[in-house]
């Protein structure tokens, strides 16, 4: 991960807010598990909740509820639903 | 039956009801067992049906991807060992996400069916499936169950059956773009003459696509067809400007939407109740108190409460002197011993015997008669002495654990010579004189027998010992038997309540969809020392435990974190180390105002769990990227309870079966060391033999055992912690059978016989052995009770363990690293005692800063690169570096 990507990301977006993914950077085993669990390129994605310590995320994507960590959820570029 | 033997795997994502419908079809009276290799657990039964089917259940994956050990094994199982048929489980009311999995399955090019689950909830929900449409579709028959009611399941199987027996699968589906689909078409010609098995070339087509090393590493492929492969699949990247994985995941997830947008009519949606229930649950502000009180609540009820009970009920009970099925009968006992014991006979009759041999009776006689209960020549001595007008006075009054009291009854601490050490104004609490009247009541009180108060079942050593000695059977059997097997065997069976307790709470926190919510609540907590939100619930127990607590790590699903959770978590001082710290406390400040003196070693223990995590994640067997943290949260729900049962039992019948071979073994082995030797106490036949039987054996027969030499040999090892005498280190190792066996054996070595830890002479010779010159060393006594603490748990842990890890090499591992991290902290303590409080410098002293500095080192330094190879797509998770 060279660099931080100066595009909108799934971490950005607020609670209760949705998106569509554009485009996810990285490469190896966190991006296919990312990928593997539904958040592919023009997916819809609702930002559902933020765990208490404020860290991780809760999401809906393809009908059902996923948890992804901030880190994780600024690999995911995103742009307005 | 007529048909051969078949093998039917059944595939399906986590949570989609797959290990429910396993039991439903098999009953699981089945084989369970690890996927070679790894920590993932394999279970294998035949049809209840038809037993000469056998189902497999593969783990609950996602995806076929090459991350991760469970979805390895999976791939591994279907693409290489190919099962004749394939059930892929989908969950109905998730069926986008399923599917993924599904269109991964069919691609390995075995005969399978789909079982379309949670029908019934699709029905209650108004969603509705057009099954013949997706079933063309796919290509594949879909059969609509529903396992928790067991609806349909038969007809799944036999659709799976009748695949298996035609033997070829269905044509291929074609899911990807043209674009794509022509370059699988491609690298298809080019590989296939590497592919044995041309049902599975579509599979390994998709996978040269995606270059997954992994899967490819079964072709023997020539360097000029890996380049054709790489020009074709670099062209398509090119052309749809994403890499390959990408373009294989979106398009595949890209079908799926089509053919659920044509197969499944959906009611509108309303908020569930799932989603009602999460809304407090891992609410920002409720979430962590509701979860702090569930975990109050699961350690309350099955470390404190109900699994104490059923422990004390299986070690005192059970495999003790036996235990009342009334309750009415264990409270009149329970009185009545009381009654008898705050008499406290025993000194009463040594002081007048004492007193009587003042006075020149002679007393030799008399002990006998009283052993006897020859009734005539007692009284025919209380007589004599009533002439002679005996009378012993300012007998001190003890307790139960032989501690002097004081005359408010609080207990009064000894000094090195073991006389009561009083403060100003502070009386010793006396027995009014006693005469022969009082020596006859108490030669004639008799102690309580449990089994005259009714409804009592004697302990299973007590019978076994009765057999044994009705059948005649030689001292040497029946202590093997009976303190070497039965006290073994009893030792695992003893947490079998607690691990039931535990595991009902447990499995039912983890089958109705909580366990998720805990890591996503704890989490962030965790991940500063790079473990996930899921070690907290191993660790929490092992405070009560380290035997459930190692069980525990089943939840977590990372392997790296899971084997590192199962190394750190008996760090966590638990239960049996408590009498430890009592010792410790005892002989510190008299075992009264010493409440901080536990905290500290919980606060010791969760400092080295982190500090621990912390240096392991920065070697190359835990480094790499922080497992991805991307899971789901699954629907709550009501488990089905014959599942849920079968889970529970699955659990604990894992730790009996498992676990107590090798406890059995070393408690056995225990049992021999600290029994034989070889006679050399003055006027020993200095023969080897089992010592408690020798002739004219001393009390202290036990220094002569091989425990003991062993004790003295490794006794140096413990020399720059300060505690090189046998005893300290022979007393660390019969700990290994169970913690509190330490005080135990402390005590038996010092010759105190059996006393607790509430004992005051035992807290003296404790201080004593670590005293020098009048002064006590607290740097060598903090040293060693640290060791004990954090060194390799008890044998039913270790057992845990190895049966956790399955892999001797990381067993090994988790043991050794244990044991040195243990001998490092003490020895950091000991030496930094000696360096400030008694200005001591050494060379032990040196070794001891640079331990501890390499240990800050290591915390701080930043985390190292160990190359593409450590963290690249071609190394499974679990790989040992």
């Amino acid at each position: 991960m060279a660099e931080v990507p100066m595009e909108r990301t799934l971490k950005d977006v607020p609670v209760g807010a949705s998106c569509v993914v554009k485009r996810l950077t990285g490469t190896g085993a966190v991006k296919r598990r990312i990928m593997d669990m539904g958040l592919t390129k023009g997916t819809r994605v609702t930002v559902r909740k933020v765990a208490p310590l404020g860290d991780p995320i809760e999401l809906t994507v393809r009908g059902y509820e996923l948890s992804i960590r901030k880190d994780e959820a600024a690999r995911v570029e995103v742009e307005d639903a | 039956m007529a048909h051969a033997k078949l093998n039917i795997a059944l595939a399906g994502n986590p949570n989609c009801g797959k290990t429910t419908l396993f039991n439903e079809l098999t009953g699981s009276n089945g084989y369970v067992g690890n996927w070679p290799g790894v920590t993932v657990e394999k279970l294998e039964a035949p049809l209840k049906a038809d037993p000469s089917v056998i189902l497999t259940d593969l783990p609950g994956i996602y995806s076929l991807s090459p991350y991760s050990p469970e979805e390895v094994v999976s791939r591994d199982y279907l693409v290489k060992t190919r099962p004749d048929a394939v059930i892929d489980l989908v969950d109905g009311t998730n069926l986008e996400r399923n599917l993924y999995l599904t269109t991964q399955v069919l691609e390995c090019g075995t005969p399978s069916v789909v079982g379309l689950n949670m029908a019934d909830v699709l029905a209650k929900r108004g969603d509705a499936i057009d099954l013949p449409a997706l079933s063309a579709r796919l290509g594949v028959p879909v059969v609509e169950i529903s396992a928790l009611r067991g609806t349909n399941v038969d007809a799944l199987v036999d659709a799976a059956v009748e695949a298996g027996e035609e033997g070829r699968a269905k044509e291929p589906v074609h899911w990807f773009s043209s674009t794509v689909e022509d370059a699988l078409a491609e690298i298809a010609g080019i590989i296939s003459p590497a592919v044995a098995d041309p049902a599975t070339l579509r599979w390994f087509s998709i996978k040269a696509f995606e270059r997954d090393g992994e899967a490819l590493s079964a072709l023997d492929l020539g360097e000029g067809e890996r380049e054709a492969v790489e020009a074709i699949v670099c062209a398509v990247e090119d052309e749809l400007d994403d890499d390959s994985e990408s373009i294989i995941t979106t398009e595949r997830y890209d079908w799926i939407e089509g053919v659920v947008a044509e197969c499944v009519r959906k009611a509108p949606a309303k908020l569930s109740t799932s989603e009602k229930i999460d809304r407090v649950i891992t609410n920002r502000i409720l979430g962590l108190p509701i979860f702090a009180a569930i975990m109050i609540f699961v350690y309350y009820i099955s470390v404190s409460t109900v699994g104490t009970i059923g422990t004390d009920w299986a070690n005192d009970g059970v495999f003790g002197d036996g235990w009342f099925l009334s309750p009415a009968s264990a409270a009149a006992y329970d009185e009545a011993a009381g009654a008898y014991a705050d008499e406290d006979y025993p000194t009463q009759l040594d002081a007048f015997l004492a007193a009587a041999g003042d006075a020149g009776l002679d007393t030799s006689e008399v002990l006998g008669a009283i052993e006897d209960g020859d009734t005539a020549e007692i009284e025919a001595f209380a007589a004599e002495a009533e002439a002679k007008g005996v009378v012993a006075k300012d007998v001190p009054w003890l307790d139960a654990d032989g501690n002097y009291l004081d005359t408010e009854g609080n207990v009064v601490l000894v000094d090195a010579d073991d006389e009561p050490m009083l403060a100003a104004g502070q009386e010793l609490a006396t027995h009014d004189p006693i005469t022969a009247t009082e020596f006859l009541s108490a030669v004639n009180a008799e102690e309580p027998i449990p089994g005259e108060y009714g409804w009592f079942v004697p302990g299973v050593p007590v019978v076994i010992g009765e057999w044994l000695e009705s059948a005649g059977a030689s001292p040497v059997v029946q202590s093997l038997v009976l303190d070497g097997i039965v006290g073994g065997v009893g030792s695992i069976l003893g947490f079998v309540p607690q691990m039931i307790v535990l595991f009902l709470l447990l499995c039912f926190l983890e089958d109705c969809g909580y366990m998720s919510r805990v890591a996503f609540v704890m989490d962030r907590a965790f991940r500063r020392f790079g473990l996930s939100g899921k070690s907290f619930i191993p660790m929490l127990i092992s405070s009560g435990c380290g035997v459930p607590g190692v069980m525990a790590t089943k939840t977590i699903e990372n392997e790296r974190d899971r084997r590192m959770t199962i190394m750190l978590t008996t760090m966590i001082p638990c239960g049996a180390k408590l009498p430890i710290i009592s010792l410790l406390m005892g002989a510190l400040i008299g075992g009264i105002e010493g409440w901080w003196i536990a905290p500290l070693f919980y606060l010791l223990g969760v400092a080295c769990v982190i500090v621990s995590a912390i240096m392991l994640k920065k070697t190359r067997p835990f480094a790499g990227e922080p497992a991805p943290f991307v899971m789901e949260l699954p629907d709550y729900h009501l488990p089905a309870l014959k599942s849920y049962l079968l889970h529970v039992w699955e659990r604990v019948w894992a730790f009996i079966s498992k676990a107590g071979t090798i406890i059995f073994v070393a408690c056995v082995g225990v049992w021999f060391l600290s029994n034989f030797g070889i006679a050399g106490w003055e006027g020993g036949s200095g023969a080897f033999g089992f010592l408690p039987e020798m002739a004219d054996a001393p009390a202290n027969a036990m220094d002569y055992s091989v425990l003991a030499g062993v004790g003295s040999a490794i006794a140096w090892i413990f020399a720059p912690l300060g505690f090189d005498n046998w005893q300290a280190a022979a007393s660390s190792l019969s700990a290994l059978i169970a913690k509190e066996n330490l005080v135990s054996t402390f005590g038996v070595l010092y010759g105190l016989g059996e006393v607790g830890e509430g004992s005051t002479v035992l807290w003296a010779s404790f201080a004593q052995m670590f005293t020098t010159a009048g002064v006590v060393h607290l740097g060598a006594m903090f040293a060693f009770v640290a060791f004990n603490m954090l060194d390799a748990p008890c044998f039913a842990a270790v057992g845990t363990i190895r049966r956790q890890m399955d892999s001797s090499r990381w067993f090994c591992f988790a043991i050794a690293y244990e044991c040195a991290f243990g001998w490092v902290v003490g020895l950091i303590i000991n030496q930094l005692w000696e360096l400030f409080a008694l200005g001591n410098f050494g060379f032990w002293t040196v070794v001891a800063l640079a331990a501890l500095a390499a240990m800050l080192y290591q915390l701080f330094k930043p985390m190292p690169k160990f190359g593409e190879e450590a963290m690249g797509k071609n190394a499974p998770m679990g790989e040992v570096a």
